[in-house]
C-alpha cells in the first residue's frame, strides 16, 4: 500500500556521528542552541566558531558539508520576525528611507539574530538527520523528560502515519467520485459540495482517531499496562561518546567566553 | 488441569445502551483449538475483550481456574493474550523490538529476563531481524506476525486472536496459518475464513446476534450447508 512519509527526516548512515549515543546528540544540540541564543549582539568571532563548528558536525555525518546549510534556510521566515529592529532600535543612523531612519545598532542586532538562528537550525538539522526518531525518543526519556510528553511524542510519530493513510484514503475516495458530468460543467461538484465532503472527513478522521486510541489503550492494557510507561536499559555511555561530549563542551564554553569578552 | 476458559452466561451492553452479548456460555478445556465464527456484529470482538478483563459483563468468567476479578487481572492478562484484528491497535511502540518487549516489561520482570521473551517471541514468529524496525514500514502480513509476537513475549498460555488472516493477501495468509499450528498454546480465533477453520480447529462456536447458537466439531458443521447459510457464511 502507497503510504505517507511525513515526517521520516532520519537518513541511515554509520558515521561518526550517526553511532553517538542519542542522549549526547540530544545534550549536544540543545547545548549548542542554548549557547548560540545566549551570545550577544555583534559577537562575529563567536558566530564565526559555531559555524566552524556546524561545517565540521556536517563533514563528520558523511552527508556532506552542503546538506544542512541547503536546508537550514527553513529558519530565515522565522527571523523576518525581527525586521524591524533595523528601524526601531535608537542608535547612529547607517542610512535614511525617507522618514525611516536606519541605525547601525539595530542592523548588527538584526543580523545578529538571523545568524544566531540560522546556526540554531543548521544544528537540529544536523541532529535529527543523524538520529532514527525512536532513538531521539528513548534520548529524551533517558535524559529525564516527562515521561507522559515523551509518550505523546512517540504516540504522535507513530500515529500519525496511520491517520495520514486514512485521511488519504478518504481523499481518493472523494477523488473518485467526483468526475466531470455533463460537458461544461466543473469536475468536482460546487464549492459547496466540496466543503461539505471536507467537512465530513474531519469528522469522520476525529471519529476514527477517537475509537483508535480507545483501542489502543485496551490494546496496552491488555499486556500489562497500568498507567505508568516504563522504560528498557539505559546502556552506560562509551569513552567515545563521553570524549565527544566533553570536547562539545569545551569548545562551546570557549566559544561563549570569546563571544562574551572579546 | 484447569479449564481454560469458562464463561457462564454473559451479558454485555456497550455504554452507549447497545446491547453486544445476551447470555454467552463458553468453555474450553485446555489445549484445545477454538474457532469463533458468525457474521460482522456477532459479539465476537466484544466477547473476546471479557476473557481479559478488559470489558466487564454481567456473568462469570474464569480465566485457567481464576475467577476474573479486579485482584487477579494482572495474572489473568499475563495467561491470556489477546490479540485484535487491526495490528495498528497492537503495534504502538516506535519500534518492533519496543513493541515485544512492551508486555514483559509492564508484568514487571527484569530487563534480562524481558530481552530474553523478546527475542525468542520474535524469532518464534520468524522476525528476528526486525527488531529495530518501525512499525509503519511493514507489510500487513508482517505487522499480524508482530503483534502474535507481542503476546508470545508475555509466556501467554491462551491465545486469543481476533480475525488473524483478516485483509492478508494468500502468501502472508499462509505464513500466519502455518505459524499458528506450530504453537502449542490454548487457541480461540475468530475468523470468516473457513479453510484456516478446517485446517486448524476442530471445534466451532458460531456466534450471531450477541448468543452462541451452534457449539460443536467443525467437520460436521462445515457439511451443514443450511446452518452455515443461516448465519453468513459461506464454504469456498
Ligand atoms: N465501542 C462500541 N460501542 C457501541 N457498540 C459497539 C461497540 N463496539 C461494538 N459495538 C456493537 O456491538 C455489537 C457486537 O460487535 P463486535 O463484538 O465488534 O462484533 P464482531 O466482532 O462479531 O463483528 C455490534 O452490534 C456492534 O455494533
Ligand atoms: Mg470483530
Amino acid at each position: 500500500m502507497l503510504h505517507i512519509d511525513l515526517a521520516d527526516q532520519y537518513r541511515r548512515g554509520s558515521s561518526r556521528v550517526h553511532r553517538l549515543d542519542p542522549r549526547v546528540k540530544l545534550a549536544g544540540a540543545v547545548l549548542f542552541i542554548v549557547v548560540a541564543s545566549a551570545l550577544p549582539a555583534g559577537a562575529w568571532g563567536a558566530y564565526g566558531l559555531l559555524f566552524a563548528a556546524t561545517l565540521v558536525v556536517a563533514a563528520l555525518t558523511g552527508l556532506g558539508a552542503g546538506f544542512a546549510l541547503k536546508r537550514s534556510f527553513v529558519a530565515l521566515p522565522f527571523a523576518l520576525a525581527a525586521i524591524s529592529l533595523p528601524f526601531t532600535v535608537a542608535g547612529r543612523p547607517l542610512a535614511q528611507f525617507g522618514p525611516l531612519v536606519v541605525s547601525v545598532e539595530g542592523t548588527v542586532r538584526f543580523a545578529s539574530i538571523l545568524i544566531k538562528s540560522w546556526l540554531s537550525v543548521q544544528m537540529a538539522i544536523v541532529m535529527t538527520f543523524t538520529t532514527a526518531f525512536p532513538d531521539l525518543l528513548w534520548g529524551l526519556r533517558a535524559l529525564r523528560l516527562p515521561p507522559a510528553l515523551v509518550a505523546i511524542v512517540s504516540f504522535m510519530y507513530r500515529y500519525l502515519f496511520v491517520l495520514a493513510d486514512e485521511a488519504l484514503r478518504l481523499m481518493r475516495a472523494r477523488a473518485s467520485r467526483s468526475g466531470a458530468g455533463a460537458p461544461g460543467r466543473r469536475a468536482g461538484g460546487s464549492l459547496w459540495w466540496r466543503g461539505k465532503v471536507a467537512g465530513g472527513m474531519v469528522g469522520n478522521l476525529t471519529l476514527r482517531a477517537f475509537e483508535r486510541s480507545e483501542r489502543i489503550h485496551a490494546s496496552m492494557t491488555a499486556r500489562g499496562f497500568q498507567g505508568e510507561i516504563r522504560m528498557l536499559a539505559t546502556p552506560v555511555l562509551t569513552d567515545r561518546d563521553w570524549n565527544a561530549l566533553v570536547g562539545w563542551v569545551t569548545f562551546l564554553a570557549m566559544t561563549a567566553l570569546i563571544g562574551f569578552v572579546f | 488441569m484447569p479449564i481454560a476458559v469458562e464463561v457462564q452466561d454473559l451479558h454485555f451492553k456497550y455504554p452507549d445502551g447497545h446491547g453486544a452479548l445476551f447470555g454467552v456460555s463458553l468453555r474450553i478445556e485446555t489445549g484445545e483449538r477454538v474457532a469463533l465464527v458468525g457474521p460482522n456484529g456477532a459479539g465476537k470482538s466484544t466477547l473476546m475483550l471479557h476473557l481479559n478483563g478488559i470489558l466487564q459483563g454481567e456473568g462469570a468468567v474464569r480465566v485457567a481456574g481464576r475467577a476474573l476479578g479486579n485482584g487477579n487481572l494482572g495474572q489473568v492478562r499475563a495467561t491470556v493474550g489477546l490479540v485484535f484484528q487491526d495490528p495498528d491497535d497492537q503495534l504502538f511502540s516506535p519500534t518492533v523490538y519496543e513493541d515485544v518487549a512492551f508486555g514483559p516489561l509492564h508484568m514487571g520482570l527484569a530487563l534480562d529476563e524481558v530481552r530474553q521473551r523478546s527475542q525468542a517471541a520474535l524469532k518464534a514468529v520468524g522476525m528476528e531481524a526486525y527488531g529495530p524496525r518501525v512499525s509503519h514500514h511493514l507489510s500487513v502480513g508482517e505487522k499480524k506476525r508482530i503483534a502474535i509476537a507481542t503476546v508470545l513475549s508475555m509466556d501467554a498460555q491462551i491465545l486469543v486472536l481476533d480475525e488473524p488472516t483478516a485483509g492478508l493477501d494468500p502468501r502472508a495468509r499462509r505464513g500466519i496459518i502455518n505459524l499458528l499450528r506450530g504453537l502449542p498454546q490454548t487457541i480461540l480465533a475468530s475468523t470468516h475464513d473457513l479453510i484456516l477453520v478446517r485446517e486448524l480447529f476442530p471445534r466451532m462456536v458460531i456466534m450471531d446476534q450477541g448468543r452462541v447458537v451452534a457449539d460443536g466439531p467443525t467437520t460436521r458443521f462445515l457439511a451443514d450447508q443450511a446452518l452455515l447459510e443461516a448465519h453468513g457464511l459461506e464454504l469456498p
